[in-house]
């Protein structure tokens, strides 16, 4: 392997989104209680259904405990140690993008997020969440035109109450966990997405969040719904700056899908996952759950997941209209010391419902990776079927990988099958490449690529691409 | 053949390596000039294998003392995926699969990264497929081979075949081919034989590790070596090695060993 002075040099290569914006932020006083909800209901101008919706979730909190069953570990959270709210200073929302501080415009540039109007990705419309706000949604007019909302929850409260009252918590109950209730409660800002019927939505949609503060959590709620034959695909980038601290985010999206609708909900997150040593990074808890409530609906998760110190996250599907079909394709890779428990829930309901899941877990450095599925089969789900694969690849000799896979079937005319592999990069392989002139960096992220094959076929063309760079950057200095 | 003004290619000097703490070579010296074709021959575990992979620069064998010269340039400070590209190619024994890596990709980097070495103007895509096809006529390879991922899958035979074929795409000034011949048949032999006698030129030279005398049948070396605990003991052309099959390497033994008696 090469020489340790080589690993190191290349190891210590800064995470390049590290950097802080310089911005004047509000924030109110840290800890939580009932107080602290009504002043976020009162900031964002909240309708009283919403503020009762909260209220209701926070008592459920109380009466909750945190999940301790998951392969991680971690310092316990202090909860009364986190703010609940940061907002940059001049935030109302600007019904142009000349009003928006351009800090903020030079923020998400430096992302690769270009907001203003010369600049702007053309085929994407962008909602960008920086801290517990939204700053900017683009195409917004556009999209009106075919009918499409998409804009920050916020405003969904306050322009499409009945569509929010309707939907919020009905495929996410706040009390379906300890982070959904907490969520549930203090939620800041996230995207709304409403297709109506029969509509294709004509672009792709995207949020992008960036944590800016350290010591603010950071809770998104995400809503997307595609009334009886629509269909979007919607992405999904995050990042945020290095920090000695471990910042909280435990978001909750919900999707649904009508009759003949479809979703396809993509992301590439790139948190800060802590140094070498394991101090800092960000802790994801996130739930996210879709309902295909209607006949052959659909609904597809594509995940590369590369940031974040802890991660807990099981992007499921219920799938209740008859012949539905969930998918869920995902990467996960750990390096370092992070730990990753991840996995996915496909909930059979319907009959002749279909389900495919397709996970593959990178476990580098000391880190730890696990796979969690659950593949449950009801009663009424005759004619299902489902294919699970779930595959571990080892950098070097001290990851672990992991893999917990749950079946449960009420149903006898039911068909599932389940595969799994581990494969670990061996010097071998490594020496043939590099044997033929192929660069160390180049021939690992070679058999990366072709391990992640399956699932980068999934995600949208500019995500693939992305996500092929992402993985080889992380995992610079990983064998060796 | 080897011409008078030829290059001095590969020079080897009192080599001494080891693997896991355990020497294996304890002395090598060996000058193979361009347009030579020379045959390492030797029991198991006096050293051959560890000899071309140590020229090749894998990682887990320390070379301890000696130098290896290539083309006047001191190869031991240079990785392995630098020494490739300067035209050092390694046929091996047991060619390793690799799973999910597209085996014309693969070919496509590693001939691009040679290229550019040579100053030659890398090849897209398409003009690589054109390339391709034509080399695998050396080989007598048909083009599926090229969507699988490498050596996944391959028999014996065609995992040897897809080491001459990347032979014949990166074009190497020294070709050391790690007992090529074992576990062939009697055609597969043919081929690779036929393929490496295809490339072979006055400008390039051939290292041959071999146990058996026929693969020396079809590819004719100009000089014969045989190793013994991990040093050259014997020197010889083509007789050397028609000798060896008949009387055994015990006769080797036997002879260095009245050597050093007189």
């Amino acid at each position: 392997m090469k020489s340790q002075n080589q690993v190191d040099e290349i190891v210590s290569k800064p995470y390049k989104y590290g950097f802080i914006t310089d911005i004047e932020t509000e924030k109110i006083a840290k800890g939580l209680n009932e107080n602290v909800i009504r002043l976020i209901s009162r900031k964002k101008n909240e309708p009283q259904f919403l503020l009762d919706f909260r209220l209701k979730a926070y008592k459920q909190w109380l009466k909750m405990k945190e999940p301790n069953w998951a392969n991680l570990d971690y310092e316990p959270i202090n909860y009364q140690e986190i703010i609940y709210y940061a907002a940059p200073k001049s935030n109302e929302k600007k019904t142009s993008l000349d009003e928006v501080d351009p800090k903020l415009l030079e923020t998400f540039d430096k992302l690769g997020i270009p907001l203003s109007e010369q600049k702007r990705l053309s085929n994407v419309a962008v909602d960008a969440v920086f801290d517990s706000v939204s700053i900017a949604t683009t195409y917004k007019e556009k999209l009106a035109e075919h009918g499409v909302i998409f804009c920050s929850i916020s405003e969904a409260v306050s322009e499409y109450p009945d569509l929010v009252k309707n939907y919020m918590g009905s495929v996410v109950p706040s009390n379906d966990n300890y982070f959904a209730a907490l969520n549930s409660a203090v939620f800041s800002d996230g995207s709304f997405v409403f297709i109506p019927k029969g509509v294709n939505c004509p672009m792709e949609l995207s949020s992008y969040f960036r944590i800016n503060s350290g010591d603010t959590g950071q809770f998104e709620r995400t809503l997307i719904i595609a009334e009886e034959g629509a269909s979007v695909s919607y992405l999904e980038g995050c990042t945020a700056p290095m920090f000695d601290t471990n910042t909280l985010h435990a978001a909750v999206v919900e999707i649904i899908t009508l009759d003949n609708a479809s979703i396809k909900y993509s992301t590439v997150q790139n948190w800060y996952s802590g140094n070498e040593k394991g101090v800092g990074g960000i802790f994801n808890f996130v739930t996210k759950r879709g309902h295909c409530r209607g006949k052959e609906s659909k609904i597809s998760w594509s995940q590369v997941e590369t940031g974040s110190a802890i991660t807990w996250k099981y992007p499921s599907c219920v799938l209740q209209g008859e012949g539905s079909i969930g998918e869920f394709y995902s990467v996960a890779l750990t390096n370092n010391l992070q730990k990753a428990d991840t996995g996915t829930k496909m909930i059979h309901v319907g009959a002749n419902t279909r389900s495919t899941i397709v996970s593959k877990g990178i476990s580098a450095g000391h880190s730890s990776n696990s796979y969690r599925g659950l593949v449950q089969i009801g009663p009424k789900a005759a004619g299902a079927k489902n294919y699970s694969q779930c595959d571990s690849m080892l950098i070097g000799d001290k990851a672990a990988a992991n893999t917990f896979p749950y079946i449960r079937s009420q149903q006898p005319l039911a068909n599932i099958e389940h595969e799994a592999s581990t494969c670990r990069i061996s010097e071998d392989q490594l020496f043939y490449l590099q044997s033929r002139g192929i660069g160390f960096e180049e021939a690992i992220s070679m058999m990366v690529s072709g391990f992640c094959r399956d699932v980068f076929n999934q995600l949208p063309m500019e995500f693939a691409a992305e996500a092929d760079k992402l993985l080889a950057l992380k995992l610079e200095g990983s064998v060796g | 053949m080897k011409r008078q003004d030829a290059k001095l290619i590969l020079e080897i000097s009192d080599l001494h390596a080891c693997v896991e703490d355990q020497p294996i070579l304890k002395g090598v010296n060996l000058k193979v000039h361009a347009g030579e074709i020379h045959a390492i021959m030797g029991r198991n575990g006096s050293g051959k294998s560890t000899l071309s992979k140590v020229i090749a620069g894998h990682p887990a064998y320390i070379v301890t003392s000696g130098l290896i010269k290539f083309e006047g340039q001191d190869l031991l400070t240079l990785d392995p995926e630098t020494r490739a590209r300067l035209g050092i190619f390694l046929g091996f024994q047991y060619p390793v699969e690799i799973p999910g890596v597209n085996n014309l990709e693969f070919l496509r980097v590693a001939t691009n990264s040679r290229r550019r070495e040579l100053g030659k103007e890398e090849l897209d895509t398409f003009e690589f497929e054109d390339l391709v096809k034509d080399r695998l006529q050396i080989v007598q390879m048909n083009p599926s081979f090229l969507e699988r991922s490498v050596n996944e899958g391959f028999s014996g035979g065609e995992k040897k075949r897809n080491e001459i074929l990347q032979m014949a795409l990166l074009e190497p000034t020294m070709a050391i081919l790690d007992e090529t011949d074992s576990g062939l048949d009697i055609d597969a032999l043919r081929i690779v034989a036929s393929g490496v006698n295809q490339l072979a030129n006055p400008k390039t030279a051939t290292l041959l590790i071999t146990h058996y005398q026929r693969l020396l049948n079809q590819i004719t070396p100009d000089f014969v070596h045989v190793m013994s605990a991990g040093k050259i003991l014997h020197t010889g052309g083509r007789e050397l090695a028609i000798k060896l099959e008949q009387s055994g390497y015990d006769w080797i033994d036997n002879t260095q060993s009245i050597k050093k008696e007189t």
